[in-house]
């Protein structure tokens, strides 16, 4: 415990005595994980579209021509509901589905109050059990009498999903290609101030310090560097991020239907990320660094 | 205290130390002469196990330094004092600290640190540059520090390495005092230098070396004329 308090304190009179050097460290790894966290946003606001989308579209919406009566619709629903993958149907009247948009576009429905005549046509809503079934349940749903036309999205939702998978297998490994182009720069400037200090080391191993020691400080140093590396990331990154999201506004991410993740959530799961890792790249790239020095 | 047992250590072109046997003994104070590439430097980085020797036993104290470990040598370290010509002081530390590192080494505690290291820091006569750094020291001062550092855990041994080789004279003498004083406290002393009148006048037991081989080993004179570097 003693030792523990002594090397924190050490690190952090080492890094203020080494400011231009520490500086220097924190300057790189803040703008890997700049780097990083700009990946991070993007495949988190990814995954979290592709979430929705596919939720939003496990159903397959069969349009009714206009002279379609309620009760036509619903002798159509009981002979859909009977067929497999099937889970549930629902019918829409011409008015939900214009008040269903006009909430969807928020503060700018109002522009659909200017319509004379309500142009959407009602539907049919079903819900089935899987997207594979999808393409079989609206093959049936085409021959039935009094069907306009039918939506279903198994290939838009296939092809999103290759597109996301693509994604986060490029982001993954952009990840650990930065996370590891970090360690090296980061152990090459602790390496630096591990070899201004080369003299002090040796002379440590005069007055008969341990290896451990000896690292110790300097291990202190390079996590807490990581540590406020960290810090000055995450924040800069919330702002930007806070910033993009002023900029784009509710109304836009309302009328494509996308929404992204908020602020302070992205925040609090990022700083815990990103202080593990840079404390994990601070502590690495100082032991690297001082291997050598620590022979013989 | 330190003893050589039929020790040789070779380079790869030129010899360190050839079957070289001798006993130090506990309270002694040696001087380590001989010309510049003779073997002195070989002798004292043997005795620090910074070089391991190729045949022989090398014993200081209780320790087979010649079959320590890479993990035992910080212990013993820790018993032997080492004082050098260029001090070797930690610039970024202030004198206080550089003593106080050679505890913290130790694991003693800040109370036990902050009671012993003014007592050496007096003893060694430097108690009103306790909150200086190095470089705000003269060399004499500077050199003050390093034998505080390395007398502070009570070493039965010091290993001083030239450590008048920067200095005037007269600072030379205040440092041979001191060093007298702590020879004369128990500490085996064993000092390498080139100083002749401070070997002459110290009357102390000397041991010459040249082409790694003891050449002499009595008490009295330098032996050798000058203070030239034999280079």
């Amino acid at each position: 415990m003693n030792s523990l308090i002594y090397n924190i304190k050490q690190g952090f009179v080492q890094i203020f005595r080494n400011r231009g050097m520490s500086l220097a460290s924190i300057f790189s790894i803040v703008a890997m994980l700049l780097i990083l966290g700009l990946f991070f946003v993007i495949t988190v606001n990814v995954n979290l579209f592709t979430e929705v989308v596919k939720q939003d579209y496990d159903q397959v919406e069969v349009f009714l021509l206009d002279d379609t009566t309620k009760a036509e619709a619903e002798e159509l629903m009981s002979v859909i509901k009977q067929q497999d993958g099937v889970s549930a149907v629902e019918y829409r009247s011409k008015s939900q589905a214009l008040e269903i948009l006009k909430q969807r576009w928020g503060e700018s429905g109002y522009m659909l109050d200017s319509l004379g005549k309500n142009p959407l046509p009602a539907s049919i809503l079903i819900s089935v059990d899987s997207l594979d079934n999808a393409g079989d349940v609206a093959k049936f749903a085409g021959t039935l009498e009094g069907v306009d036309d039918i939506q279903y999205y198994q290939e838009t939702v296939d092809k999103l999903t290759k597109i996301t998978n693509f994604l986060q297998i490029g982001a993954l490994i952009i990840m650990i290609f930065l996370v590891v182009v970090s360690v090296v720069v980061v152990s090459n400037t602790v390496k630096l101030t591990v070899f201004a200090r080369a003299k002090e080391i040796r002379i440590m191993k005069y007055v008969g310090a341990t290896n451990w020691f000896i690292r110790g400080p300097f291990l202190a140093e390079g996590i807490i560097i990581g540590v406020l590396a960290a810090l000055v990331s995450t924040g800069l990154i919330s702002l930007i991020y806070a910033k993009i999201i002023d900029a784009i506004g509710p109304q836009v991410l309302a009328i494509v239907s996308s929404p992204l993740i908020p602020v302070g959530y992205m925040t609090s799961n990022m700083i815990i990320i990103f202080i593990a890792l840079g404390a994990s790249i601070g502590a690495w790239g100082s032991i690297i660094s001082m291997r050598r020095f620590l022979d013989a | 205290m330190i003893d050589f047992d039929h020790v040789t250590k070779k380079y790869r072109t030129n010899i360190g130390l050839d079957d070289v046997s001798v006993h130090i003994n506990k309270g002694d104070f040696v001087f380590l002469v001989g010309p510049s590439g003779a073997g002195k430097s070989t002798f004292i980085k043997l005795i620090l196990k910074e070089i391991n020797a190729d045949s022989g036993t090398i014993k200081v104290g209780d320790f087979v330094v010649t079959d320590l470990s890479n993990r035992e040598i910080p212990m013993f370290r820790r018993k032997v004092g080492t004082v050098f010509q260029d001090f070797r002081l930690l610039p970024k530390k202030t004198v206080f600290e550089n003593v106080a590192f050679a505890m913290e080494v130790l694991h003693k505690t800040p109370r036990q640190i902050r009671k012993q290291v003014p007592q050496i820091l007096s003893l060694v006569g430097i108690s009103d540059k306790a909150h200086k750094y190095p470089d705000e020291l003269s060399a004499g001062e500077q050199q003050r520090v390093a034998i505080a550092r390395a007398i502070v855990n009570n070493p039965a041994v010091l290993i001083a390495d030239e450590p008048t080789g920067n200095l005037d004279p007269n600072t030379a003498w205040e440092i041979m005092d001191l060093l007298e004083q702590i020879n004369l406290r128990g500490t085996t002393i064993v000092m390498v230098t080139h100083a002749k009148d401070i070997v002459d006048k110290m009357n102390k037991r000397v041991i010459a070396i040249e082409k790694g081989r003891i050449v002499r080993d009595e008490q009295g004179q330098y032996g050798y004329r000058g203070e030239e570097n034999f280079e």
